[in-house]
């Protein structure tokens, strides 16, 4: 039993994690049909910026709970401006080339931008424990369990009502839907689609950086650990179908869950579970579970 | 049109290393096993990218070609060049023909994604799994061949350059027959090629083997001429971005440019990283995003300007 809630509550929350970092991916992919690998590097900085304003806010003696304010901004920061260079500067030039060559593009990017790190950051790990320790732990059917770790539920919560709400209820969300059937019909009734694609990548920027800044706290924030993070997301993103939101969330689920599963029943599989289940899935539903449906054009 | 220079070519430049290679010091040899051995891969690599695919899978085959020579070292004991080499192709080769049914009926980001997860897969199972080495891997003993068991890295070499240059001399051949050129045609228009008479499908898959047993050959050759396998640089999908880089770097204009590529690519990574070791991962980078706008025919364009110049 106590295993059963171990493994539910450990699956829930790397799930969590897994959503908060890949529905960024799955959202730009499906308004602007771009796999982005820098979505690595939104992760990696902002965890990287969000621990290192901790340390120092911390060493000032501002209260801990400043930490999660300094979170938020991070996210917003590191996204925003990562974000707006990179589309500014460099996809802008590249939607009329190859998806596949785009994909190379970022990774490109992707590359530099991991060892710009190295140069701002230096080699040196960062702890930014702060705000979970201040969380403290609780019990939950005779199992202790830091309550930092439960809020990230809470969080991707949170983050996938407000996408629902922002893509089904705001105007907003209809030009970003007009935008993703059909670009061109859509600028043609004077969407202005520059701008909603520089949104959306901000968007989708920001909750990268938002995955890696909320993570940060309870890891030791070291070089080079957004790259596991990325394979992880594009298999999160291709079994729930790439550019479905409500995808990401079961894809997320599934993975997490297998994952939780077996490090706790059977740990020589773990990786090779999420990757199993990919193949399967683009296998029997080469589109993924939740594909968006696409409009036949004559 | 002006005649097809390219097999004269290698053929000279097959003469010039093999014999070159007596002279040259250690470390100038080992930089070109290690470049004519993953060109293998990239020429692999070409074969798919001239019908419009990228696979960012392909670690796979370089590291079960890899992975094939150590464990036939560990278990059986078996150090003949030869040997290992036709092991490794011949376990790529099926490996690749299963696979291919499945892959062959995807294209662009699909196709790029499912081979990443297969890759994935046997990475999985290499790092957890104590008996196949773990994250340390193994390390390989050194090749004989046949019964000789010669000192040095000299025979080695010529075999990784007789191998090279017999590759390339039948890929060339491949790309000018009747199937081969069926390879832009695909790329063009898939229903066009159908209509005349042609499986898509077929042409799709033979070309998705062929690139695997290449790339085995090539994780064949890496074993042997660096002495270890291990999962992380060689399976893991960052082993697989490599190889895309480097086929990007060399452009597909000819199957020569993936040797000067990789060899090109082998010298860089050693000088940038004695001159500036925390700036690797930026100058590759840096130089995919270059050649991805200012030399979209790689490397090799380069050189096939400086050869028209010539005429």
């Amino acid at each position: 039993m106590e295993t059963l809630i171990t493994i539910i509550l450990d699956g829930l929350q790397y799930s969590s994690y897994l959503f908060i970092v890949s529905v960024g991916l799955t959202i730009t992919f499906g308004v602007m049909k771009i796999l982005n690998v820098t979505h690595a590097s939104f992760y990696t900085w902002g965890a990287y910026t969000a621990a290192f304003f901790i340390g120092q806010f911390s060493e000032m003696g501002w209260p801990d709970a400043f930490g999660f304010v300094i979170i938020l901004v991070s996210a917003i920061a590191v996204g925003t401006v990562l974000g707006y260079l990179i589309e500014r500067g460099l996809l802008r030039r590249m939607y009329e080339r190859d998806e596949v060559l785009i994909v190379l593009a970022t990774f490109g990017l992707f590359l530099v931008l991991e060892d710009l790190i190295l140069l701002v950051f230096g080699v040196n790990p960062y702890f930014a424990y702060q705000p979970m320790a201040l969380l403290e732990s609780v019990e939950i059917g005779g199992i202790t369990r830091d309550v930092y770790g439960l809020t990230l539920i809470g969080v991707a919560a949170l983050v996938a009502v407000l996408c629902w709400y922002g893509l089904n209820r705001t105007n907003w969300g209809k030009l970003l839907t007009a935008v993703i059937y059909d670009r061109e019909m859509s600028e043609a009734m004077g969407i202005n689609v520059t701008r909603v694609y520089v949104v959306t990548f901000i968007i989708g920027a920001v909750l990268g950086a938002l995955g890696g800044a909320y993570i940060a706290p309870t890891v030791s924030v070291t070089p080079g650990f957004g790259v596991d993070v990325i394979v992880l997301s594009f298999a999160v993103v291709v079994i729930g179908g790439m550019g479905s939101i409500p995808g990401a969330l079961i894809g997320s689920i599934v993975v997490g869950l297998m994952r939780a599963v077996a490090v706790h029943e059977l740990p020589e599989v773990e990786l090779f579970v999420v990757f199993a289940i990919m193949a399967v899935v683009l296998v029997f539903r080469p589109e993924g579970l939740f594909a968006p449906a696409k409009p036949r054009k004559i | 049109m002006s005649r097809d220079r390219t097999i004269p070519g290698l053929t000279v430049a097959l003469a010039v290393c093999a014999i070159g290679g007596y002279f040259i010091p250690d470390w100038l040899m080992n930089q070109m096993m290690f470049g004519f051995a993953r060109a293998l891969a990239i020429l692999g690599l070409l074969v798919l990218w001239r019908t419009g695919l990228v696979s960012f899978g392909h670690a796979l085959y370089f590291g079960l070609g890899a992975y094939a020579v150590a464990l036939l070292d560990i278990n059986l004991g078996i150090s003949d060049a030869f040997v290992r080499l036709g092991v490794a192709m011949l376990v790529t080769g099926g490996v690749g023909t299963l696979l291919g049914f499945i892959l062959r009926n995807y294209r662009d980001i699909f196709f790029a994604m499912l081979s990443l997860a297969f890759s994935m897969v046997l990475y999985g199972i290499l790092v957890k799994t104590e008996a196949l080495g773990s994250t340390d891997g193994f390390t390989v003993s050194p090749p004989t061949f046949l019964s000789a068991a010669p000192e040095g890295k000299y025979p080695l070499f010529v075999l990784i350059c007789v191998f090279g240059w017999l590759a390339a001399v039948l890929v060339q051949g491949y790309l000018r027959s009747t199937l081969g050129r069926l390879t832009t045609a695909v790329r063009d228009n898939e229903i066009r090629v159908e209509y005349l008479g042609y499986s898509v499908a077929r042409a799709i898959h033979i070309k998705y083997v062929m690139s695997a047993v290449l790339t085995g050959a090539a994780g064949a050759l890496t074993a042997m001429a660096l002495g270890q396998v291990d999962p992380d640089s060689m399976v893991n999908w960052t082993a697989s971005g490599e190889l895309v880089f480097v086929t990007i770097l060399s452009g597909p204009g000819s199957v020569a440019a993936p040797f000067i590529g990789s060899l090109i690519f082998e010298l860089l990574r050693t000088y940038a990283f004695e001159l500036v070791p925390h700036a690797w991962q930026m100058i590759v980078g840096g130089t995919l995003l270059a050649v991805i706008f200012f030399l979209p025919g790689g490397i090799w364009s380069l050189f096939a300007r400086a050869l028209k110049a010539d005429k």
